[in-house]
């Protein structure tokens, strides 16, 4: 009898998710001040209350900034562990398409025009509008990248990073054009996004990612068979019995909604996407009935290990985290590229 | 039943389909024929709904155009003629594709399909890593996966085939051609796009004859696998021959064969 895959994807979600709540511990744990952990427990349970300094670091500045680490790596890594299934290339990503770019562009609008966009959209939405911009910005960039890269149920590999390629210079003239009629005070919040950080956390934060996310984790675990049978291609994915519109339609809408929530919290951090259902692949197998919620686990660890690495590098100052996952999963990427030169055939 | 009715097809003002009807029955294993460029294929895409048409094409009594995918699964399974897939999946990943989404699936069916192509002991191989005729024997195993009782409920099932030999070598045409004849056997229907002519008329009980996107002949194998039909259909002087003692077809184009030995 053959090793089942799928048996060891569902042993791995038990692994991950202690994987994940030891690296929390310790992005709790750790930090600039020297906070311990321990001592601020302690003097929480004998009841000092949450004003010692101890305390309202643990509270306000780590807790959110672990919570919202991990909200932005699971959604990060499910983008992309979707986005390949639907495009049928593992080098599919957020990031390097220019989706992430798209939903940045969303965020910058919100930020420089926000109260003179169409639809009176900023009274509407209030302080949800940059995280709507941001998924609209997102949604639009992936309905753009689909429609270019994709002919008669077929992505050409080429045309796909290409179109990413122009994607991505498009917002980023776009946003060029906002940022050169900023404010100062404008300007200082648009720095936040080019660089990609999870330093401004904060439980408002939280509340925006954190239900996006685990929402847009959920509906796209029920993916699952349909992009196993997109891997057949779209008419066989019919006639194996998946619809395939509706599959399409439902992980466009997931993987724009997860990157918008991504990015309207913490910028553009890149790499994530690609990196994460990678090694799952190699460890678990295509399957993606446990690759999803693996990406989840897994992405969530990662983002949280680059960013307790991004808080000790430079200490005391702190690396934006977008520039480790760039260091770390950049030359992954080209590992990628090395190993399936053959496979990919530009 | 298959019935398509006036089903007719055009790229821009080109047209590939010209108001085509088609039956096919079940235990019956129908082989479409024709040149390159004929229609064969297209056909076969018209009747599974992968290309839109005009006209009617009702499968097991469902209509295409308007039946779900899930529901249009559940009586038809479809071979195309290649199937690259972009990650590394095994071949029993593969054929498990195929089971649809209820519980109670024998979780044993992937590998029996895969016994049944002669693929035992290729569990564990990566897809990517077998040969094209591996490759499509693992897809068939798949689809037979999708559809392995002939019969459900009375109700005859159906296979489509592109081309199914294609890539094949001739031990492992014959194996798969005697799968199809099997399917068509215990009761279920098979409709085949097939180039060999000498395997059509060796296995198919009925033979659709296309050119240029009409069907020229359609009906019982001696009857529509006559020189001169061959010869039209394909351009080239084309004699069949029915040896004895076998009494098997085998037809040659006219070229090949030494004149007057019969």
């Amino acid at each position: 009898m053959v090793v089942d895959r799928r048996q060891r994807a569902r042993q791995l979600h038990g692994i991950l998710a202690l994987v994940l709540v030891a690296v929390s511990i310790t992005s709790l744990a750790v930090g600039a001040s020297g906070t311990s952990l321990w001592r601020a427990l302690w003097s929480l349970a004998m009841g000092a209350g949450t004003t010692t300094t101890e305390a309202v670091i643990l509270w306000e500045i780590r807790a959110p900034r672990t919570l919202l680490g991990a909200c932005v790596g699971a959604a990060l890594a499910v983008s992309g562990a979707v986005m390949q299934g639907l495009f049928r290339n593992p080098l599919a990503d957020p990031g390097l398409l220019g989706v992430s770019a798209g939903a940045g562009l969303g965020a910058l609008l919100a930020i420089v025009v926000g109260g003179a966009l169409p639809f009176g959209m900023a009274g509407v939405f209030g302080d949800a509008l940059l995280p709507v911009m941001a998924f609209v910005g997102a949604w639009a960039s992936m309905m753009v990248l689909y429609a270019v890269a994709t002919r008669s149920g077929r992505t050409s590999v080429a045309t796909m990073l290409l179109a990413g390629i122009a994607l991505g210079a498009l917002t980023g003239a776009i946003s060029g054009l906002l940022i050169f009629h900023a404010d100062d005070l404008q300007l200082r919040e648009l720095t936040f996004w080019q660089l990609g950080s999870l330093a401004g956390s904060s439980w408002a934060k939280v509340l925006i990612a954190g239900p996006v996310v685990l929402l847009a984790t959920l509906i796209a675990t029920t993916l699952a068979r349909g992009l196993n049978g997109l891997a057949l291609g779209e008419a066989s994915a019919h006639h194996i019995g998946i619809n395939v519109q509706r599959t399409k339609n439902i992980a466009i809408l997931a993987v724009s909604a997860a990157t918008g929530a991504a990015v309207a919290v913490s910028g553009g951090i890149g790499f994530v996407g690609i990196v994460v259902p990678h090694l799952l692949r190699l460890a678990t197998g295509p399957d993606h009935h446990g690759l999803l919620v693996n990406s989840a686990l897994l992405g969530a660890s990662l983002l949280l290990m680059a960013d307790i690495i991004s808080r000790f590098v430079v200490a005391p100052a702190e690396l934006p985290i977008g520039i480790v996952t760039a260091v770390l999963g950049a030359p992954f990427f080209l590992w990628i590229l090395l190993r399936r030169r053959s496979v990919v055939d530009l | 039943m298959i019935r398509a009715k006036g089903i007719t097809l055009r790229y821009g003002a080109k047209t590939i389909l010209d108001r085509l009807d088609f039956q096919a029955r079940p235990t019956a294993l129908t082989a479409i024929v024709g040149p390159n460029g004929s229609g064969k294929t297209t056909l076969l895409k018209a009747l599974t709904g992968e290309t839109p048409c005009t006209g009617d094409v009702t499968v097991a009594g469902y209509d295409i155009a308007v039946t779900p995918a899930w529901q249009l699964a559940s009586v038809r399974a479809v071979l195309p003629q290649s199937t690259p897939m972009s990650f590394p999946f095994q071949a029993i990943e593969v054929v498990r594709l195929g089971l649809g989404q209820g519980l109670s699936q024998d979780a044993r069916l992937p590998y029996r399909a895969l016994a049944r192509v002669g693929l035992t002991g290729y569990e564990a191989r990566f897809y990517q890593e077998l040969s094209g005729g591996e490759q499509q024997r693992v897809q068939l195993a798949r689809v037979l996966c999708q559809v392995w009782e002939p019969m459900v409920a009375g109700q005859p099932r159906w296979l489509f085939l592109d081309e199914p030999v294609s890539s094949l070598d001739i031990g492992h045409q014959l194996q798969v051609m005697r799968i199809a004849r099997d399917y068509a056997d215990a009761g279920g229907g098979v409709v085949a796009v097939m180039h060999d002519l000498n395997l059509s008329a060796m296995f198919a009980d009925q033979v659709v004859l296309m050119r240029s996107g009409r069907i020229v002949a359609d009906g019982r194998v001696d009857l529509v696998l006559t020189d001169e039909n061959l010869s039209d259909a394909y351009d080239c002087p084309v004699r069949t021959r029915r040896p004895p003692p076998s009494s098997d077809w085998y037809l040659l184009p006219q070229a090949a064969v030494q004149p007057d030995v019969a």
